[in-house]
Parts: C-alpha cells; sequence; structure tokens
C-alpha cells in the first residue's frame, strides 16, 4: 500500500469530514489503516451528497415505484417513466447550492451541466430544462451579484447546449441571504429499448474513461457540499467545478451515438466524487470489481497524483464500460467528436474498486461497502418540534386590519418581488430552441411537444418555503398539490415527481423534525395524487452565520398530455365566460398580503384538501381533452386577485380584461380582502365560449367539483364589483416591468 | 430544391432548420464540417449554435474551417446561402457578409419575439411574400449587434442590401423596436446579388403553428419557388 507507514490518522479522518466512529469502521473494513488515497475515497463516498446517510432512511418512506415508472427510485441516474408507445421520459432535479454561492457562475453552470449528464448518460436526448432559485432579500448586498453570475451560469451553458429552459420559479426571501438555492432539472426522451444502465459487470470488459481530461478542480466538492456555509467558504472556491458547455455538446452527441451503438455494457457521468464515485457505484451494481491505472487517465495539469486524480469532479466525463471487442466503436465515435477516450481500467470478479498508480496499488476497497443501499452509513437522527411551531399557528389572524384600498393592495402585490414578472430572467434563456415550445416561461407550467408525435410534456418546479417553515408537512403536501394543478392547468395529467430537498443541518434536531415531517407530506401527497417519486437529491447545510435557510423541498413534476392543445394561462378573447373551480376559504396565514399587513412570515397555513385537488386535475384534463377551456390559472402567490390580474395580461402584447363578482365564490360571506389575498390551494380561474356553459358545468358536477360563474372578459379594466376597478395599462406596467428595474437599479 | 445545413460541432439549431426545409418540400443534406459537401446544392444553410463553443470569437473558428471553402465556392458559382444566428456571425467571419455582429447593447442574452420589417419582394429568399411586411420571429443571441463602416453601411443602404429591419408591430423602425443595438435596426443582410443572406432572427423557429407564429415559413417558402423558377428556366 502507497503511504501506509506515514498514512493518516483518526485527525486526518476527522479533517475529511469523517466521524470517529465511521473512521473506526473504516478499520474493520480493511483490516489495516487506510491510505491516504483510500481515505479520500471513504471520505467522498459516506458524505452526505453521495450516501444520503442522514436522509435515506426517511426517503424510503416514499412512493418510489408503480405508476408508469420504468425504473425504481434512485435505481439509475434519473427517473424514467413510460409516455406510451414505446417512449419513456428520463428526468431529475439536482442542488448545486454551495458552489453557486461562492463562485455564482460556475456554480450555476456546471449545476446545469450535471444534470443534463444524469439524463442522457441514460440514452435519453435532453428536450428541456428548468430550474428553481432562491436568492437572499432583494437589497442585500450579495443579490444583484448572485442573480447576475447564476442567472449567467445558467443560460451560456444550457444555451450552448441548445436545450431550452422553458420554466422554472424564482424567489427572493431574507432566509436565503448568505446561501442560495439553485436547484436544476432536465427532462429527456428515449425509447423503451434504447436505455442505458450503470453498471459494470462481465470480467474483462474494458472500461474507457470518455471526455474531457482531468484537473485539480473540484477536490473535494461533495465534501464541500456537506458543510455549513461560513466565512472560511470563500477559500473553498477551488472546490467549485469550471464548465466546459462545448466539451457538453460534444459528450451528448457522442454518448447518444454510443449508446445507439449497442456495444455498451454500462455508462454513468462523473459528477460528484468523479472518478471514485462512477467506478464504485458501477462496480457494486454489477456485484464486480473494478481496476483503473491512474497514469492511463488523460491529466491537463502534470504532477497530479492519485488522490488528485480520485477526487477530482473536473466536468464533461463519463466512465463507459465495453463489451471486449468492440472497442472500435467507442474509439471511432469519439475521435469523430473530437474527445478523449482513454482506456484506464477492467471489470474484474474480485468485487473490489482498485486503483493503481504507476504498477502500485493505491485503492484496494470492496465496492459494496462504499455505496447507497451497501456499506455506506445509515443515521436517523433526533428530531425535535420546535416551540415556534405552535406559537406561530396559534397567532390570530382575525384581528389583522383589512388594507382601505383594494386596487392599490393588488397594484402593490402585482410589483412584488415574488410576484411579478420573471421575464427579465427568462430571456437570458434560450427558452425555444428545439421549436417545441408551446407554452412559454411565464405561464402556470412548461409545455414542449415531443418531437415527431402527438405527445406534449408539460413540466414546472415548485415550492413555496414560506409556508413549508410554517407547517413543513402541510408546506410539502401544498407543494406537491400546487405542482400537479399546474400541470393541469395546461391541460396535462401529471405523471411522477422529482424533488430536490434544501434543508439546514441535520443534526440540529429541529431541522431534522423539519424534514422528516416533510418527507412524510411529500409522500402524503404522492400517494394520493397518484405521483409516485422517481429520485432526485438531498441537500443538507443550507446555512449561513445567520442561520438555516427556509426548508424548501423543491417538486419537479411532468404531465402528459396526449393529441390534446395544451391551455394557455391568459385570457385570449373578449366575450368569454369567466369561472372559478375549486373552493374560496380566505385563511391568510403564510400569505404575502398578511406578510405585507404584519411584517412578517406567519400563521396557520391554508390546508391543502388533496380529494378536491384530484377531482380539480381530472376536471382539468378531461375538459382540456375536450377542447372546453380556452384558459387556465391557478391562484398561488397574491391570491385570487393577482390570479385574475395575472390572466388578463400574461399573454405579451395583448391584454385581455374581465368584469367579475366574485359573491357566488363567497356563498360564507368572506372578508373582501381575505378573499382576494389568501393564497388558497385548488382555486382555478377559467375561461371558456359560452357555448361550453352547460358541458363544463355537467363534468364538475361528475367530478364533484364546485365550479361558478364569475363574469366574462372583455374591455381593457380589470373590474372585481364592489372591491376594485384597475387600468390594464397600469396592472401590466407594475407586473411586467418590476423586476428588471430593481435588479438592474 | 436541395439543400445542405453545415452541422459544426457545436451547431444546436441545425435540427430545427432540416425540420423548417422538409416541411417546405426541400430535399435536405446534413453536411458534416469535417466531410466533402457535395456540388449540386441549390442553397446551403448555416445554421444558429456555437459551432466551436465561442471561445475565440464567435463564428470566428468556424469561419477558418475547410467546410465554408465549399461554402464560398457554392456562393461564387451563384449558388443560394442562407446564415442564421450563428450562421450569419460565420458569413461574416468568412468575409462572405461586410460587418460584424459585437455584443448586445443589454450586455445580456436575449431570448424573445422581434418584429422585421421586409420592403423587397425581388428577392430568393422573400418572394413568395405579395406585398412589403411586418414579420413577428424569434430572436436568441447574446452578439447580435451589427455593426459596420460607414462606407460599407452606405453601400449596403444604396443598394437596398438591408432586406429585415427591427421594428415595432406596426412596422417602425424606432430605438425602442431595436433589441441589441443593431446599426440601423438592421437584423439581416444581403450580399451584392442577393444570393447570399445572413440574419440573426430565426425563421426556422417560426415555421409551424405555436406561440412564435409561422412567419417564417415564408423564407423556405420563397426559396424553393425561387430554385423551382430556375430550374423551369
Amino acid at each position: 500500500m502507497g503511504h501506509a507507514e506515514s498514512g493518516p490518522g483518526l485527525d486526518h479522518a476527522l479533517e475529511h469530514g469523517l466521524s470517529a466512529d465511521e473512521y473506526k469502521r473504516i478499520l474493520e473494513i480493511l483490516g489495516r489503516a487506510p491510505s491516504w488515497s483510500e481515505l479520500g475515497v471513504f471520505s467522498v463516498m459516506w458524505s452526505e451528497h453521495c450516501s444520503y446517510k442522514n436522509s435515506i432512511a426517511q426517503l424510503k418512506t416514499l412512493p418510489r415505484s408503480g405508476g408508469r415508472l420504468l425504473v425504481e427510485a434512485g435505481e439509475e441516474n434519473a427517473g424514467l417513466v413510460d409516455i406510451g408507445d414505446g417512449l419513456a421520459v428520463a428526468f431529475k432535479i439536482e442542488s448545486h447550492n454551495h458552489p453557486s454561492a461562492v463562485e455564482p457562475y460556475q456554480g450555476a453552470a456546471t449545476g446545469v451541466g450535471g444534470i443534463m449528464r444524469d439524463v442522457f448518460t441514460m440514452g435519453a436526448r435532453p428536450i428541456c430544462s428548468l430550474n428553481s432559485l432562491r436568492f437572499p432579500a432583494i437589497g442585500h448586498e450579495t443579490t444583484t451579484w448572485l442573480v447576475d453570475g447564476i442567472v449567467r451560469g445558467i443560460g451560456d451553458y444550457g444555451n450552448c447546449l441548445g436545450i431550452p429552459t422553458v420554466g422554472g420559479e424564482v424567489q427572493f426571501d431574507a432566509a436565503y441571504n448568505g446561501n442560495p438555492l439553485v436547484n436544476a432539472m432536465t427532462v429527456g426522451i428515449v425509447r423503451h429499448d434504447a436505455t442505458a444502465s450503470a453498471v459494470a459487470k462481465g470480467v474483462g470488459n474494458p472500461v474507457f474513461l470518455v471526455g474531457a481530461s482531468t484537473g485539480r478542480d473540484g477536490i473535494h466538492g461533495a465534501t464541500f457540499a456537506s458543510v455549513e456555509l461560513s466565512q472560511e467558504s470563500e477559500e473553498k472556491r477551488s472546490s467549485v467545478q469550471v464548465g466546459d458547455p462545448f466539451m457538453e455538446k460534444l459528450l451528448l452527441e457522442a454518448t447518444l451515438e454510443m449508446i445507439q451503438s449497442g456495444d455498451l455494457v454500462g455508462i454513468q457521468d462523473m459528477g460528484a466524487a468523479g472518478i471514485t464515485c462512477s467506478c464504485s457505484e458501477m462496480s457494486a451494481k454489477g456485484q464486480a470489481g473494478i481496476r483503473i491505472h491512474i497514469e492511463r487517465v488523460p491529466q491537463r495539469e502534470s504532477g497530479m497524483s492519485a488522490y488528485d486524480v480520485l477526487l477530482s469532479e473536473s466536468q464533461e466525463r463519463m466512465l463507459v464500460v465495453v463489451e471486449k471487442g468492440r472497442e472500435d466503436t467507442v474509439r471511432r465515435i469519439c475521435q469523430r467528436w473530437d474527445i478523449h477516450c482513454a482506456h484506464i481500467g477492467e471489470v474484474t470478479d474480485t468485487g473490489r474498486f482498485q486503483v493503481l498508480h504507476h504498477g502500485q496499488l493505491e485503492v484496494d476497497i470492496p465496492s459494496q461497502v462504499l455505496v447507497l443501499g451497501g456499506g455506506a452509513p445509515v443515521y436517523i437522527r433526533e428530531w425535535a418540534e420546535p416551540a415556534s411551531f405552535l406559537a406561530e399557528r396559534a397567532v390570530d389572524l382575525s384581528a389583522v386590519a383589512p388594507v382601505e384600498d383594494l386596487g392599490e393592495e393588488l397594484l402593490a402585490l402585482l410589483e412584488h418581488e415574488n410576484v411579478c414578472s420573471r421575464r427579465w430572467i427568462y430571456r437570458q434563456y434560450d427558452h425555444m430552441i428545439g421549436a417545441s415550445t408551446e407554452i412559454r416561461p411565464g405561464g402556470d407550467a412548461g409545455v414542449v411537444a415531443v418531437p415527431g408525435t402527438a405527445k406534449r410534456l408539460a413540466v414546472t418546479t415548485d415550492c413555496n418555503g414560506r409556508l413549508v417553515r410554517l407547517d413543513p408537512r402541510q408546506g410539502a403536501i401544498s407543494a406537491v398539490a400546487e405542482a400537479a394543478r399546474n400541470l393541469a392547468c395546461t391541460g396535462a395529467r401529471p405523471l411522477a415527481i422529482t424533488n430536490c430537498l434544501n434543508f439546514g443541518n441535520p443534526m440540529d434536531p429541529e431541522i431534522y423534525w423539519q424534514f422528516r415531517e416533510a418527507v412524510a407530506g411529500m409522500g402524503e401527497a404522492c400517494r394520493v395524487l397518484d405521483t409516485p417519486v422517481t429520485g432526485g437529491n438531498v441537500s443538507f447545510y443550507n446555512e449561513s452565520p445567520h442561520g438555516a435557510v427556509h426548508p424548501t423541498p423543491v417538486i419537479g413534476m411532468v404531465g402528459l398530455l396526449e393529441g390534446v392543445e395544451p391551455v394557455p394561462s391568459a385570457f385570449r378573447g373578449p366575450d368569454e365566460l369567466v369561472l372559478a373551480a375549486g373552493r374560496a376559504a380566505g385563511i391568510l396565514g403564510g400569505s404575502l398580503y398578511l406578510e405585507r399587513r404584519v411584517g412578517r412570515q406567519t400563521g396557520a397555513i391554508p390546508l391543502p384538501d388533496l380529494e378536491l385537488e384530484k377531482a380539480l386535475q381530472a376536471f382539468l384534463a378531461s375538459a382540456a381533452e375536450e377542447g372546453l377551456l380556452r384558459s387556465a390559472h391557478d391562484v398561488s402567490e397574491g391570491g385570487l386577485g393577482v390570479c385574475l390580474a395575472e390572466a388578463c395580461i400574461l399573454q405579451e402584447g395583448r391584454s385581455m380584461g374581465c368584469t367579475v363578482d366574485l359573491s357566488p365564490l363567497n356563498p360564507q360571506g368572506i372578508a373582501a380582502d381575505r378573499l382576494l389575498f389568501a393564497e388558497t390551494p385548488g382555486l382555478v380561474v377559467l375561461s371558456a365560449l359560452p357555448e361550453h356553459r352547460d358541458r363544463l358545468q355537467a363534468l364538475a358536477a361528475e367530478c364533484g367539483l364546485p365550479l361558478c360563474e364569475l363574469g366574462s372578459t372583455g374591455g381593457e379594466r380589470l373590474v372585481v364589483e364592489d372591491l376594485l376597478d384597475l387600468s390594464l395599462h397600469e396592472v401590466a406596467e407594475r407586473w411586467w416591468c418590476t423586476l428588471e428595474r430593481r435588479l438592474e437599479a | 430544391m436541395k439543400a445542405g445545413i453545415v452541422v459544426f460541432p457545436g451547431s444546436n439549431c441545425d435540427a430545427d432548420a432540416r425540420r423548417a426545409l422538409e416541411a417546405a418540400g426541400a430535399q435536405v443534406h446534413m453536411l458534416w464540417h469535417k466531410e466533402a459537401v457535395p456540388d449540386h446544392l441549390d442553397l446551403i444553410l448555416v445554421p444558429g449554435g456555437f459551432s466551436y463553443g465561442d471561445y475565440l470569437r464567435t463564428g470566428a473558428i468556424a469561419a477558418a474551417g475547410p467546410v465554408m471553402q465549399s461554402v464560398r465556392e457554392h456562393a461564387r458559382r451563384g449558388g443560394l446561402v442562407l446564415g442564421i444566428c450563428n450562421g450569419f456571425q460565420i458569413l461574416c467571419e468568412a468575409g462572405m457578409l461586410p460587418g460584424a455582429l459585437m455584443v448586445n447593447q443589454g450586455l445580456r442574452f436575449l431570448c424573445r419575439d422581434v418584429h422585421v420589417k421586409v420592403d423587397r419582394l425581388d428577392t430568393p429568399f422573400t418572394q413568395a411574400l405579395d406585398h412589403p411586411a411586418v414579420l413577428r420571429m424569434p430572436i436568441a443571441h447574446h452578439g447580435g449587434r451589427y455593426v459596420c463602416t460607414a462606407d460599407e453601411l452606405q453601400e449596403l443602404e444604396d443598394e437596398r442590401c438591408v432586406l429585415f429591419r427591427y421594428c415595432d408591430s406596426e412596422g417602425r423602425a424606432t430605438d425602442a423596436a431595436n433589441p441589441n443595438g443593431s446599426v440601423h435596426n438592421i437584423a439581416g443582410i444581403l450580399g451584392r446579388k442577393s444570393r447570399v443572406l445572413g440574419m440573426m432572427p430565426h425563421p426556422e423557429r417560426a415555421a409551424a403553428p405555436g406561440p412564435a407564429g409561422e412567419d417564417g415559413a415564408i423564407l423556405f417558402r420563397s426559396l424553393m419557388g425561387a430554385v423551382e423558377a430556375l430550374q423551369a428556366l
């Protein structure tokens, strides 16, 4: 063993982020002290980022199979869901929070690159991307720097690769001061019979490293992702990888060609923990061993040790296991695309991950002990319900005085940074490349056509962290319900979810309680709505010296439209019916209006009714399939008032007014401000042609869904009878132009 | 019409261009940048993308590649050439069109719909129009600000080589309607013999029903008609 004499001890293990117990287990497993390289391998493979050691026990409670799932959650690099006619959709969301906090441009760019590889390594061609971003409050000293770098990073990477960014969400909140969130999602399409698997098997099969050369960038990125951010984090910039989207484009085309050739045994991208993670996971999955030779890895700098090469997170690389005798296929394809293709090792029957450097054995570890589901540690942490939970719920909201001018308040909400248009951001992303984008960013969900078919996919990411902080279980249910509702508004039937669980330090019992509660809520909602979890990502330690971020379990959801014209969010023509599906409740807890009234985020949040959501989804999908809907838009941040205003102006350059009377929706006599500004889940504003009135009512009755008529479209004003009357010019100006003004200032 | 689409390693609008050309009835050959270009093509389309990652200067490496030598010869023989977005940048870098494309005035990538005004109906790219028109098409670029020398600008205007000009929906070429700061609101220019066109907007993304509209299809229909008319002679 290389450095056994002067090898690392417990102190070094602790410096590598391992615990004393974990070090003891390493000694037991090896029956000796580890080498430096082995310590590095254990430290990254047993880091939170790779092992999910503090989350997996909870994640196993989620519904992770069934429905149209073709692989179980966690089995492959991304989820795989059947969409009929031999086609499947592959999708996943992943975080890149800490890298983006210290190096926004590269952090966000490589986040996009990583999730793209997770999808195309399965043989799927990416057809669209989304991202879910959380920034510090507007006005915080880092906000414009973070927004500028992160948005450019996402844009430059995705634009160069040629994948449209069609949706997502952006929120600003002081809870993310010092720790922004960057979650990126990619969706791809593959034929069932053309998928690739992340497996190494077949003794003697050669192992290739394909793509970029390996440098010292990103060493210990996975470990860096698994600690809290601090003043010293600035010094961890070397833990941030550097992206090259042009190389990724070459790798994308070469990878799909290699998989289509049928000559591969398995393939996995190199993300966190680079060569180490791909070698140990692929060999563990194949119940085989793998042996590699460090000096055969193409290196971009000289003097790299085995440790450096093993832990490098250099981007745009793939580990490829080829059928023996078919090596020429891989070489020919890589030559065509001008990328490296190095034969670095072979599959063995030892069950061990072995690394040689100039003939010297540097690493010799059973693959199984390194991986999730094998020997990686699993912890259930202590939890405790925070005292603030019941206290916030008990706050008496009946005493909150209503605002005097409802119209002025609506205008103020429309220019709220968490309500107004995100156009300034999504225009920096190419959202039309592929010429398949049928509903662009800014609506309830993005919709893309699946080329060569009559199928369309609706995609969204959703999470209201304010609600999850106030009530982790119900807030997580709300996130799933809203994602499904957003898809349903376009006429899609939801298929499945991927999740990105952004939380603070799990060793804090109150954080672990938030995590447990949120996962429980998510599981409950996914079971009722029949949208199983295909996989995802956990990001703990999202804390700055100011404390933990809002618990933010982002839901990425994909739905299917089968030969159905997608329904837009905005009103389309005059003299059409305006209707509301669902029920008004008037509960202000967690709303932006309440925050504006009392100066903080508080209250018992409105509880989502999953049976109502199910009825609503069935109704919207059937109505879209029958061609009955002209538009559909759900109530979310800012409440019914904002929803109606947005329906008037969301179609850029063409506003359409409406005159409505909310009394049919309000038999219980909810106060006007609560009616307009409560963020009631399960409430949708629709428009339809008058001749479809009876059929819509019949359909709603069949689905057991309340549906009432509020008024009609037309004119250049938003009129809510007895409550407000606004010029659409003013409404549009506030909603479309605010973000640009505040971020460019 | 036999059309070739040049494919550089970083081209990413090639598939969209192919779909739009095939929908118009063209027979399409993909021209991999390392391979020889067949000499019987009526049109060569240089598509959008990031040909070589844009690391030196947008379009600069592509312009020096061997495939562009073939495109030049094709143009010299009187063949039609259409460069879209990155393809326009490459044609300028290759000296097939005057001027250059610089970083947008706003310094940011910009993806949105624009309107462009077209006055000339006597070109192979617009002959299917029956009157001067305002067309809606998407743009998606970081470096689309057209610049050239004063003499070149004078010549472009005198020879009526500005085929597309950014304008508002009413056809007014105002500053407000200029998305990137291009001189004289220039969105697309013709070579001297009207056989070569470079343009920043993406007609191939507006060639089928959808939110971008179908105004872009007019270009591909015009090209089909122009080639057929020539063959009928």
